[in-house]
This record gives structure tokens, sequence and C-alpha cells, in this order.
């Protein structure tokens, strides 16, 4: 579903460039669910914008589907893979209500007004249809996190990249909010790519987990593997030591 | 699906005008809670009041001559005093605010839209874009604004209409520079990215995501500039290049007041304390609008 | 002195703090003792740790009303304390770390100024003497090359780092009681052990109690002896070991968690409707 070859994101000019990702790939297939977990500032952000065509500095290949896709997307690239941010206060905007922002893909993608959409997308992520008029500062921080997901669904793509969905929420609204994922992907037989720092997260929602360090991976993990606490590089053992006190 | 067809009606957000009713209202509450604030924009309500109704509150033609009345001082017949024809200023004053309204609310609606659409532009786009613009609002702003209008005032000839084109030029810099600083904050939001992902064209983003947050602190700043206005409008009465004769604008009556200072004061004092009020009270009600629509500014 | 350990560091009776007059109280009726030990106050936003924290040091804003039957710090009621004995307790006798070092450190003053200014202000060292203070005590954090950090600003330091120096400016003075809110949060994984460790290790040899507060229940258990569970204001539990919980927030809160040794297709969510009914009879 996803292929990922030789990909190089560098920052800045030759002399102070910062190289952020150094010639990562690696391949999805549909249905599965790939984590990248990793510390501040190792890329794993970066890539998944990448992915995504938020990040315009990338050399090497991204293709979805098999088909590759460029810097600049076009609709239909766009409407293969969508985005959930971690921050759910910063990832609506302010000013539209739940309805707009809802809505406003379908407009953006020339599918009409999308006001017929709006109610089942509500009920799709166990929100209420009235909702819809109120405002992002009315809401709960789970309740914001569970419309930009329903927003990022409404175009159904069949990728979803989820940067950090639930790292600004409480553990218990985790829970909801994974539980909401893990069911949209059953239903809609979704690919995910989670990003996150935190191994239980990673561990609970992902098939097979790449650990990123430095702008490269230097471990992959199978979910039997996380498991049984193995792990191939001294790395993600520390991570994994870390990460369960 | 039939009840998603019976929610349609709370689905779509309401009409315009009861959005617009509902913000005012909820605005107003909490003006409730700030007197001083209050007592700007009350002080604002009167003298539009005063502007629209003026020929029915002023006791006397404006411009009528009376030589035998005058420089007489305050009194039950001319609350203000009278000047040297004989007007009497309590109603030039009252004429005068007109002029004022006028000048303060054709600077705003040319400088607004200006700043806000050349901040934005320069904000949102960055690069080569950002720089012509920003250089190009640089220049602008380092010309000593009322030694512009003068010239200006001078090249065009003085008049009413010159001098509000005159400070309009000088007044959209700082606009378009806070314009551009929201934007610069605004273009890096999460939802801008998430528009991106979801194909809105950059002339959208713009005008549905970009430019509603900055409406806000620019309507705030604009409160603020009127004051500013106001004493730039009079400033160019006083030198003779804004409204000119009989008109009777608060900046040209004290410059001619002030030959008769010393023994008439009422003559340049009453003009004097008029612009005081008013630009005193643009600056409370633009505190108090920050206040209200900025909640960084807020006061906890 | 032979007796002073047994008596506690801070003994607090129904602590109740309110924000404004008519509104739902933060906190409601928290009462605990911490000794020479480390207690762990454990909640969801919201849940009135933080207020509690806040509460002690008497940082809160004028408008919350805090009342408390008894909050005696070393036998001395400190709700009666006036706001100048309060500068002299805080940071020399109780400290607190907060969750981001880049906010809570000064951003144009050095390191090195700023922790010898600590030195200044509770040790009552000058000059010279402040400044070893000050490299010592980072060296005692475990930063390996305290001379240049001491010339560093904070926006040049890592976040890890960062709370380090926060560790060593309000542990410079011994302080009888640390209050650690969400002191590593904002920390990266890898480092947080340290920190905990470092801040474990301190606090042992000082003699002093800790009050640790923060929303991961696992950490806390396994660093505290003690582990108060706040929801809604309320203390609703008190362990000593995850496995005793009994209140179903309790055991909600740690079926909710993702364990990558048990894995389940779908998390426990809390069942909040019977949580109210336990805690509010």
């Amino acid at each position: 579903m996803i292929k990922v070859e030789n990909l190089d994101v560098v920052y800045g000019a030759k002399d102070k460039s910062n190289h952020v990702v150094r010639g990562v790939s690696f391949a999805v297939s549909r249905g599965e669910t790939l984590g990248i977990v990793g510390e501040s500032g190792c890329g794993k952000s970066t890539v998944l914008r990448s992915l995504a065509g938020l990040e315009g500095a990338w050399t090497g290949s991204i293709s979805f589907d098999g088909k590759p896709v460029g810097k600049v997307r076009t609709r239909e690239e766009l409407k293969l893979a969508q985005m959930v941010f971690q921050d759910p206060y910063g990832s609506l905007h302010p000013r539209h209500r739940i309805g707009t922002a809802l809505a406003e893909p379908i407009r953006s993608m020339g599918g009409g007004d999308g006001w017929a959409r709006v109610a089942e997308a509500l009920q799709q992520v166990g929100l209420p249809a009235h909702f819809a008029s109120r405002f992002p500062h009315e809401l709960s921080g789970g309740q914001r996190q569970r419309v930009a997901i329903a927003r990022a669904l409404i175009l159904s793509p069949p990728i979803l990249l989820l940067d950090e969905p639930t790292s600004a929420l409480d553990v218990s609204i985790q829970a909801e909010v994974l539980n909401l994922l893990a069911d949209q992907r059953e239903d809609r037989n979704l690919t995910f790519i989670l990003v996150s720092h935190d191994l239980s997260v990673i561990s609970h929602m992902c098939d097979r987990v790449l650990v990123m360090q430095n702008g490269v991976f230097v471990d992959e993990l199978s979910r039997e593997d996380l498991q049984a606490g193995v792990t191939h590089a001294s790395y993600s053992r520390e991570l994994f030591e870390a990460s369960f006190l | 699906m039939s009840n998603i067809v019976q929610d349609d009606a709370i689905i779509r957000p309401p009409a315009i005008g009861t959005r617009i009713w509902n913000s005012t209202s909820r605005i107003l509450h909490k003006l409730a809670d700030e007197p001083l604030g209050m007592m700007g924009f009350i002080i604002l309500a009167i003298l539009v009041v005063v502007a629209i109704f003026a020929p029915l509150i002023a006791p006397y033609d404006p411009a009528a001559q009376t030589l035998s009345d005058a420089l007489q001082p305050p009194s039950f017949a001319h609350l203000a005093g009278t000047d040297e024809f004989g007007r009497d200023i309590f109603s030039r004053l009252v004429h005068g605010t007109r002029i004022t309204i006028q000048t303060v609310l054709s600077v705003s609606v040319i400088v607004g839209p200006i700043g806000l659409v050349i901040g934005v532009v320069a904000g949102f786009f960055g690069g080569r874009t950002d720089a012509i613009l920003m250089r190009a609002t640089d220049i602008v702003l380092s010309f000593p604004s009322l030694i512009l209008a003068l010239a200006f005032a001078a090249a065009l000839g003085a008049g009413l209409g010159t001098a509000i084109v005159a400070i309009s030029l000088t007044a959209w810099p700082p606009i378009a520079r806070l314009a551009r600083a929201e934007a610069l904050v605004v273009r890096n939001a999460d939802y801008v990215a998430a528009a991106r992902l979801y194909g809105a064209s950059p002339l959208r983003i713009l005008l549905l995501y970009i430019a509603p947050m900055c409406i806000p602190s620019v309507i705030v700043r604009l409160t603020l500039n009127m004051a500013g206005i106001i004493l730039t409008a009079a400033s160019l009465g006083f030198l003779g290049l804004g409204a000119q004769p009989p008109l009777p604008e608060w900046g040209a009556m004290i410059s001619s007041g002030r030959k008769f200072m010393l023994d008439y004061w009422w003559v340049a004092v009453m003009p004097g304390v008029a612009i005081l009020l008013t630009s005193l009270a643009f600056n409370i009600a633009g505190d108090t609008l920050r206040d209200l629509l900025d909640p960084r500014h807020a006061r906890s | 002195m032979p007796d002073l350990d047994e008596t506690p560091v801070l003994s607090v009776r129904d602590l109740n703090v309110r924000f404004g007059r008519n509104s739902i109280p933060a906190v409601s009726n928290v009462s605990f003792d911490v000794g020479r030990e480390r207690i762990g106050i454990v909640g969801e936003s919201g849940s009135g740790k933080s207020t509690t924290g806040r509460a002690i040091m008497r940082l809160l804003p004028q408008r919350a009303a805090v009342t408390a039957e008894r909050m005696d710090f070393l036998g001395s009621p400190l709700l009666e304390k006036t706001e100048r004995q309060m500068g002299g307790l805080r940071g020399k006798d109780i400290a607190l770390i907060m969750q981001d070092p880049r906010y809570s450190l000064n951003p144009v003053l050095t390191i090195g100024k700023q922790v010898a200014e600590a030195a200044k202000l509770h040790l009552g060292v000058r000059g010279k003497d402040a400044v070893a203070r000050a490299r010592d005590m980072l060296a005692r954090v475990r930063i390996n090359d305290p001379d240049r950090v001491l010339s560093l600003y904070p926006h040049q330091i890592s976040g890890g780092m960062g709370q380090r120096v926060m560790i060593a400016m309000m542990l410079l003075a011994r302080p009888k009681l640390v209050i650690a809110d969400e002191p590593t949060s904002a920390l990266d994984v890898s480092v947080r052990k340290d920190v905990l460790m470092l801040l474990d290790e301190l606090v042992r040899e000082n003699n002093s109690g800790l009050i640790l507060i923060s929303h991961d229940i696992r950490m806390v258990a396994a660093f505290c002896e003690r582990i108060l569970v706040m929801y809604s204001g309320r203390v609703v539990e008190t362990l000593s070991r995850l496995e005793d919980a009994a209140h179903p927030y309790t055991r909600g809160l740690i079926a909710a968690m993702p364990d990558p040794k048990h894995p389940v297709r779908r998390l426990k969510v809390l069942d909040r409707k019977s949580i109210e009914v336990e805690t509010n009879p």
C-alpha cells in the first residue's frame, strides 16, 4: 500500500544543513499498522509529514497503492492519505464550527457543500449530530480529537497517518481514541502509520514497529518481539527499559 | 437515514443575522463588566448620535456670523461662548463632530482592508512576496506621517478630501505589519496544514482560514489608531491644510482661536477639550476591545 | 533531635480549594501526611492534583479560596504565614519542580547566574563561593562539564539537562519537602528515568519528603511508597501497590493503559457513571 525508498530530508543550506532523515526505506501492506517510535528530533514526524505531502524538501521515492506521488499532490493523491495531528487544540480552526470543519474537506475537493455528510461523520466517531453547531473551544480534548479523526476520514482515504494522536490526552481518553481508531481500521480496512514516543501505545496498535534514532531506523520489532520484550539493537533496548519502569 | 435529514437544521450554521446578534450580545455582556470601557463606548455612541443629528442639536447655524456677539464668554445663550465672528462655538463643535467622524471612518475604511490584505498576503506567501511588500511598508513607515500628509495636501490642494487621502497613505503600514505577524503564526498552525492536506486552494486558505484570525487584532489596532487619526486631522486643520473655512473643523478652530488665547481662552480651549475627549474615548474603547476580542491580552 | 523523623514533614487535613464563590470546589477534603518518604499524587487533568501542590506552596491566585482544618509544615501552620514568611520558606524549605524547564528558567540569564543566585539567596554565600556552590551542585546532578553549562543560556541546553539544572537549583538549599509537578512529562522517555533516579537519590540523601504529582500511575507506583489517587478534587484511594487498587476509577485507569505484555484488542474505557456513584454515595 505504501512504499518508501531512500527517503532523505535535508533542511537548510549547504554549510548549515540539517540532515533530518537519512535514506530510510520501508513498505506497509494494505490493512497493516506500522509504528514508528523514537525520541523528539529523531525525524519520525518528518517522515510522516513527507508522506502526507506537507514537507517539500525530500528526495527519494514515495508511492501509494503502487502509484508514485510527488512533492506537490493532486486532489486524487491527497485523497489517498490523510493525517491526524498531535494537538487537538491546534488542529481545528478556532473560528470554524465543527460542522464547517467537517464539511470543509468536501468543499475543498469540489464535492458540493458537504453538509449532508456531517451528521454521519460525527456519529461514526461517537459524537452526537448537534455537536456540528459548536465551536472547538466548547469541546474537550478527546472530543476534538474525535472530530479531527472524523475530518481525516470524511474523504474516505485508504491510508491514515497518525502523528502522536493521543499524547496530549489523558490516559482514559487515550483508551477511547485508540479504540475508535482500531474500530475504524477494522470497518474500513485502513492502513495506518502511527508515530509516537510512547512504546506502550505503539505496541498496542501496531503490527510492526520501526525504531528510529538520528534519522535512521535502528531496529524493527514484530508484535511478538514486543510481547516478549525482544530487541535487536542497544538503543531499542534502552528505549524499552525506560518506557516500562 | 431519516434522522440525518432531520438533523440538517442543527448541522447547518445559523443564519448570518443570528450569528452577528449572538456575538454582539456576548460582547455586550462582557462589556458590562468593564465600566471604564463602557464609558468609552458610550462617549463614542453619543458622538455618533450628535454627528447624525447635528442640525437638530446645534442651537445656532455654525456659519452664521453675528459680529455684535463676538468673543462672548460661555453663558446660557452660548454654552461654549462665541468666536471672533460671533459664531456660536457649541454649534460649531456639534457640526465639527460630523467632520471628525467622517474623517475617522473614511481613513479606517481605506486603511483597514489595505493593511489587512498586504499583511496577510506577505505573511502567508512569505519569501520574495513578503520581502517586497514589507520593504515597501518599511519605506512608507519611515516617512514622518505629518510631513508626508503636508506634502500631499500641498500638492493636491488643501481640503478635507486630501487630508483623508494623505492620512490614509501613512496609516496603513502599522496595520500591515500587525496582520503579517498574525498571519505568520497562523500559517504554521495544524489546521492550516490539515486544510492543505484536504486540498484547499491557497486562496481559500487565505480567505477562510488565515484572514479571519487576523481581523480581530486589526480592528483593535484600527480603533486605537483612530485617536491618532483625529490628532493628525486636527494638526492638518490647525496648519490650514485640512478642512477649509468656514467648515467647523476642530483643529482649524483651535488654530483661529490661538490668536485670542490669552484674553478669550474658550475659543481655543473648547475645541481642544472636544479633541481630547474624543481621542481618549477611542483609546479606551480600543483597549477594551482588545481585552474582549483578543484573549491573549485579557486580564485574568 | 532523635524524634524529628517521627513527625510528618507535612500534614494536611481537609484541604479545600475553590475558585470563585459559587463554583464547584477544585479540591475537596483532601487529607494526607508526608513523612521522610516519597508519596505520589495521581490523577487526570482537572482532578485537582496540581492545585493541591500549589495550595501547599501557597502559589494559587488571590481569587482561590484555600481552607484547611490543618496544613502544617514541620508543625507550623502554612495558612497562617504571611506572604513574606512564605517567601522565605519557598525554595529554602519547600521546593517546587515544575513540568517544563524551558518555562521555569529565566531565558535571559545564564544557568550559572541563576543557580548562583539560588545559592546566594538560600545559603547566604557570596560571589565566588556562590559560583563554586553552583558548580558543585551541577556536578552533583551528574552534569559532566559543569563549567561549560554554567555559561550557557537556557535555550542552549536540552530538556533533560534543563530539568537537572532545575533540580540542582531547587535542592541546593536541602529543602525538607520537594513537590515535583509532572517533572518528567516534557522530557524524552530515555532521560525520564535518569531524572527520576536523580531526584530520588537527592531526596533520600537530604532525608526530605517528596510529593510526586503525575498523570502516569505506573511511573508513580514504581517510584513512590504511597499513592494518592485523585478524581474530581477528591482523594478516592490511597495505595501502596497498584495490585491493591479497589476503587473503580483506579482500576479503570490501570485497565485503560495499554500493556504490551498483555495485549488486548480493545482497551477498557472508564465507566464514569459507576465511578460517580462510588465517589458520591
